[in-house]
């Protein structure tokens, strides 16, 4: 905050604000951080056993951020602790990615094709609402390995996500835009890749979003379910699970914590990527 | 007429639209609804005709089936004498709800046609999309997305993408309804004058009197719906046309006639109650100027 006093008493020369700048003066960026650092001392003083000796209810049982960080400082130096995140994190990317490949196009052909949605849509509308974790037991059976049980239970949490939303957005595109490309001579394919595609985008991105958030929950519980140990297992889920088990709360809250903030750097990369490539949404 | 000083029209030749006994209607036995019976109409080349006819009365339906969106259930509808068979770009469409794609600028707006189909490339495209688009008014817009843009401008940009194609047919179907007031008229002023010298064949859709007698060639009253032509007004204010001239007795002759032709038809549709208040009502608009 130095800099920026200097800087503008200097003032000749009209200094031009840079992007940073700008974030630091936006006023929604410092309610949240008030927001955060709230939250945190809250949760300090009424963790802290000072009140005669009594626990301040529920809160008073969990370890204080300071032993939480403490904590964490010792296992931010753990190999486990970083595999557990690369794990987590590969498993993540993989299961979504699969499920974009295949659920975009899917979703598309839905929308598009009379015959292909008579055919698949009724199967597929009854899986759907299915829970991912119900498919677990069964996928066990399936797949030879854990590690691509869990893989299959991840595709799938995300994938009927990203179906319904690219269904949903194809076929709400206005007709107007197809009939106006159309007087202007597009070919069927020209409608596809000039008018459905980009008018589907933002739908894309909104089952990208909300699928982001379910294939990291189907991950998780995936990795407790499966217990770790020799084939698959390891992951942030099996880091709180072991944690749960043999070491400490501060553990348990590091664990959940690792995963808040791994789960929100994936979801703004997901609504950067949203933000480059829809330039039309980011207006004003 | 006003048709002899169209040197600004280059490739397109002028249409002329001729419906025979068209008829449209939608929906099955106990369902059914004739929308538009036995619709004769002939858009006359280089001409600006207004079809005016109240809200729902089948007026956008006429319009897919000139568009080629539509097809007519009996009867034909010939451009230049041969029937037609679909969409095309010999037939552009401005609709009452902006149809500009949302994920393309202005500029990439208007070269999309020419662009799909290959037929103008390179400085020539970018040079007749930039004259158009500076014709309209949006030099300083081309980079904007459509939601950047006014009311009024989005309407003008979608003008000039469907001018870029050379239409031979211009159709406008409730163009600048939903506009506020003041763009209303300066758009009415700009396309009246983008009409007078360009000298296209337009087919202009309307609810509203006045704009269609500031605009018109011809004057097309449409009938109570099962929809025909209930009578063609000739309008012979001169050209250039001004907002001074809806001021004279011979625009208020044109807006009584109109009018009163469209309270027999409404009234038609009200199950032609109240012959009272129809004198009454029609008094009370007559009133109105000196
Ligand atoms: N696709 C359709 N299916 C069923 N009815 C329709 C369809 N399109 C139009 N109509 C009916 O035709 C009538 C005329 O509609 P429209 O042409 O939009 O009127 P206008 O443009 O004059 O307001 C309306 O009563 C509407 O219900
Ligand atoms: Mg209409």
């Amino acid at each position: 905050m130095a800099d920026v006093a200097q800087s503008t008493n200097v003032g000749t020369v009209p200094v031009k604000r840079s992007k940073l700048m700008k974030k630091l003066q936006n006023k929604s960026l410092w309610r949240g951080v008030v927001a955060l650092v709230g939250f945190v001392l809250f949760w300090e003083v009424c963790s802290q056993k000072l009140y005669m000796g009594v626990d301040v209810p529920w809160i008073g049982k969990i370890p204080p951020p300071t032993e939480v960080y403490d904590e964490w400082k010792k296992i931010f130096f753990w190999p486990g602790y970083w595999e557990s995140f690369y794990l987590s994190t590969a498993r993540v990317f993989a299961g979504f990615a699969m499920a974009q490949l295949i659920g975009i196009p899917f979703g598309l052909l839905l929308a598009i094709n009379r015959y292909f949605r008579d055919i698949f849509f009724p199967p597929f509308e009854v899986l759907r609402p299915i829970p991912p974790l119900a498919w677990v037991p069964a996928s066990i059976v399936f797949w030879p390995t854990t590690e691509m049980s869990i893989a299959f239970v991840t595709f799938l949490g995300a994938f009927f996500t990203i179906v319904i939303n690219v269904l949903g957005g194809a076929r709400n595109i206005d007709v107007q835009y197809l009939r106006a490309a159309k007087s202007m001579g597009a070919t069927q394919w020209d409608l596809f890749t000039k008018v459905i595609l980009p008018g589907t985008l933002p739908s894309i991105f909104t089952g990208a979003a909300v699928g982001m958030g379910i294939t990291w929950e189907v991950v998780l519980a995936g990795e407790m379910l499966s217990g770790g140990g020799q084939q698959g297992g390891g992951g942030l889920g099996f880091f709180i699970w072991s944690s749960y088990m043999g070491g400490t709360v501060a553990q348990v809250i590091v664990g959940m914590i690792s995963i808040g903030i791994a789960g929100y750097l994936s979801s703004s990369f997901i609504r950067y990527i949203g933000v480059v490539s829809m330039p039309w949404r980011r207006l004003f | 007429m006003q048709t002899e000083t169209n040197t600004s029209i280059e490739n397109a030749e002028k249409a002329t639209i001729e419906m025979k006994s068209v008829s449209r209607g939608y929906g099955e036995k106990w369902d059914r609804e004739e929308v538009i019976t036995n619709f004769d109409l002939t858009v006359n080349p280089g001409e600006l005709t207004v079809l005016v006819g109240p809200s729902g009365c089948g007026k956008t339906t006429l319009v897919n089936l000139i568009a080629g969106f539509d097809f007519p259930e009996s009867g034909e509808i010939l451009i230049n004498g041969k029937p037609i068979t679909g969409p095309g770009h010999d037939r552009m469409v401005v609709f009452q709800e902006t149809a500009l794609m949302p994920w393309l600028t202005s500029y990439q707006n208007v070269v999309f046609g020419p662009k799909l189909r290959g037929d103008l490339t390179g400085q020539d495209l970018k040079k007749k999309a930039t004259d158009l688009l500076t014709k309209v008014g949006l030099s300083e817009f081309m980079d904007k997305y459509p939601l950047q843009l006014s009311g009024g401008m989005q309407r003008r940009c979608e003008l000039a993408r469907a001018m870029i194609n050379d239409p031979l047919l211009m159709i406008m179907d409730e163009p600048f309804r939903g506009l506020d007031a003041m763009s209303r008229e300066l758009m009415q002023e700009f396309f009246v004058r983008l009409f007078e010298d360009g000298g296209r064949t337009n087919l202009f859709v309307t609810s509203e009197i006045e704009e269609a007698i500031f605009l018109a060639d011809r004057l097309v009253v449409l009938s109570n719906r099962p929809t025909s032509v209930r009578k063609i007004i000739d309008i012979k204010l001169p050209r250039p046309r001004n907002f001074h001239q809806l001021t004279s007795s011979e625009a208020f002759d044109y807006k009584r006639e109109a009018m009163e032709l469209l309270h027999e038809e409404a009234l038609k549709g009200f199950g032609a109650a109240a012959g009272e208040s129809q004198k009454a009502f029609m008094e009370s608009l007559t009133k109105t100027p000196s």
